[in-house]
């Protein structure tokens, strides 16, 4: 149990870290703008070049930099290998694992769990927070984890009840930010509707749907990684596949790099179904300020 | 259509008989609080509007102008008293009538477009929910947006343009199916004053043109005087007409108008009787 609670926490917050930068409101410095189209949108391009260059060669600085303290560590102050296994023991356990086909059947399988889970999760949780009123408490009182063993005594050590358990912490923040969304209609924007004499269907088709697509959005993007972890703590607790199951044999091995290689995998997943939400999310909603909020660091 | 035969509660308005657009007969509105006293925010308003007349709505905040207008557009309903378009009832069977719904463009205080439409969709909402297809759709909003100066911003997003441009394409989205009533409601009150006069312009020259009737709310007298054939002074708590001031000038006027000694002592006789409200 120690284990999971220590993924768990180390990927939430993560996951929240994003979805929070995914919605930040960019609104308010365009709103004072008194300006001519044009030259308004030169000085904004000149923004864009000067600050974009330097994620890119920071990024690569800090990696580096965590990369030579990992080594230190292990060679100079003597950390144990059964502990802190050295970047390049981990970084050839990974590659070991990619070119290992079984590796790519446990993968599927826990991506199979992510995925459908988390559409199940997407659905409910739609439906839900546009019908359900305010049930926030719900969501804070909970212990979703615990639910797990239940599920397995429910729907068996199969694959049913690793769904289930993505979907469960999936549908939380998908609800929520659902029921945030309907009610985030802004006045104004009904108002122009209501002048119109515009009927339910129009209303609903052109604002309160736009509307509330941002929120479903960042749902989403939070709601993805929370599945991963549903999944592969139920893998933990119960199962004889998936990449939860390879972190458990691997531990029983007393195999660290494959450990840290397994944890890679995971982290891989997670941020490759990030980006797959985030990629929909520009497509589905390009004129959003947090779609600009990323192109404009 | 009941509220016809009480003509005779018309006091006081300046009812051209017949021609009159706009109408609004001894209207009420008292806002029910569920706790504490109703506040009363309209009393006894009756104001008719001629065809093609620019009337602005002044008073301090508060004084419910803005409750006003939206009666007017029928965004609320009156506790008491008629609302007339076109010499018909807004209001039938509990509902708005949709003819006279036709009528009215309306501009708020935001321009409120749609951040997920184009300037070009955003101004072409009205005719998408009247069911004008897509390609007659585009067309008039390339029209409108060289009416208001937005010619080669058709697909750009609300976000990528400046307070000013924002609300001229909502007065162009206002303008779309030739409503012949515009409804404003400050429109221009979060504008740099520069800007501010430029659209004033903008807005005499568009009212010309199209020939709507206009209901002009706003805070700056100088701006109700510069634009209006009439300008009405509303008192606050409850909101009651206090006075209607005729503007002789011509319409359009340029801003040199506003230099004229004439010009001058209507600015200053509305601001004392705005003074004399008192607080």
């Amino acid at each position: 149990m120690e284990r999971e609670a220590k993924l768990a926490g180390r990927r939430g917050p993560a996951g929240e870290a994003r979805g929070e930068r995914g919605t930040s409101d960019r609104a308010p410095e365009e709103q004072g703008r008194v300006s001519t189209g044009p030259r308004a949108r030169r000085s904004e391009a000149e923004t864009i070049e000067r600050g974009s260059w330097l994620p890119w060669v920071s990024t690569p600085i800090v990696l580096l930099l965590v990369l030579a303290g990992w080594t230190m560590a292990v060679s100079v102050f003597g950390v144990s290998k059964f502990i802190l296994p050295t970047p390049a023991d981990v970084g050839e356990a990974v590659l070991r694992m990619l070119a290992d086909p079984a590796t790519w059947g446990h993968v599927l399988i826990t991506l199979t769990e992510v995925a459908l889970g988390f559409l199940a999760a997407l659905a409910f949780g739609l439906v839900a927070g546009v019908v359900l009123g305010r049930a926030e408490w719900l969501e804070r009182v909970v212990p979703k984890v615990a639910f797990i063993p239940l599920f397995v005594i429910w729907f068996g050590f199969g694959v049913t009840s690793k769904i289930i358990m993505a979907a469960t912490l999936a549908f939380f923040p998908i609800m929520l930010n659902v029921m945030l969304g309907v009610r985030s209609v802004e006045r104004g924007h009904r108002d122009v509707m209501l002048g119109l004499g515009a009927r339910r269907w129009p209303t609903f088709r052109d604002l309160e749907l736009p509307s509330t697509l941002p929120y479903v959005f960042a749902g989403m993007e939070v709601a993805v990684v929370f599945s991963v972890i549903g999944a592969v703590v139920g893998e933990f607790l119960g199962g004889s596949e998936g990449l939860g199951y390879l972190v458990v044999v691997s531990l029983n091995a007393l195999d660290a790099p494959q450990l840290f290689a397994v944890i890679f995998l995971l982290a891989a997943l997670g941020c490759l179904l990030y980006l797959v939400v985030n990629g929909a999310k520009r497509f589905v909603i390009p004129w959003h300020e947090s779609v600009l909020a990323v192109d404009r660091p | 259509m009941s509220g016809l035969s009480d003509t005779a509660r018309v006091a006081g308005a300046p009812a051209e008989a017949g021609a009159a657009e706009l109408e609004l007969r001894d209207v009420d509105k008292i806002y029910k609080r569920r706790r504490g006293a109703d506040t009363e925010a309209l009393r006894g308003i009756s104001l008719s509007v001629r065809a093609g007349e620019f009337v602005s709505l002044v008073g301090r905040s508060g004084c419910g102008k803005t409750t006003l207008l939206r009666i007017l557009a029928g965004l609320i309903t009156p506790t008491s008293g008629d609302v007339l378009i076109g010499g018909s009832d807004l209001w039938q069977n509990g509902g708005r009538d949709p003819e006279a719904l036709q009528r009215f463009g309306m501009v708020f205080q935001e321009a409120n477009l749609f951040p997920w439409f184009t300037i070009e969709d955003n101004i072409a909402l009205p005719l998408k929910l009247r069911g004008v297809d897509k390609r007659r759709r585009r067309a008039r909003a390339a029209e409108l947006c060289e009416l208001v100066g937005l010619s080669g911003f058709e697909k750009a997003y609300p976000r990528e343009l400046s307070g000013g441009m924002r609300q001229r394409a909502a007065i162009a989205r206002a303008l779309s199916y030739d409503p012949s009533i515009l409804l404003m409601d400050e429109p221009f009150g979060a504008l740099d004053a520069l800007t501010r006069d430029r659209m004033n312009l903008e807005l005499q020259r568009i009212s010309v043109v199209t020939g709507a009737t206009v209901v002009f709310v706003t805070h700056s007298i100088t701006e109700a005087v510069f634009l209006s054939d009439r300008v009405v002074l509303l008192s606050p708590r409850p909101g009651r007409i206090r006075s209607i001031t005729p503007v002789e000038f011509p319409r359009p006027r340029s801003l040199d108008v506003e230099t004229e000694p004439g010009f001058g002592e209507i600015v200053r006789t509305l601001r004392r009787q705005l003074d004399e409200e008192g607080d």
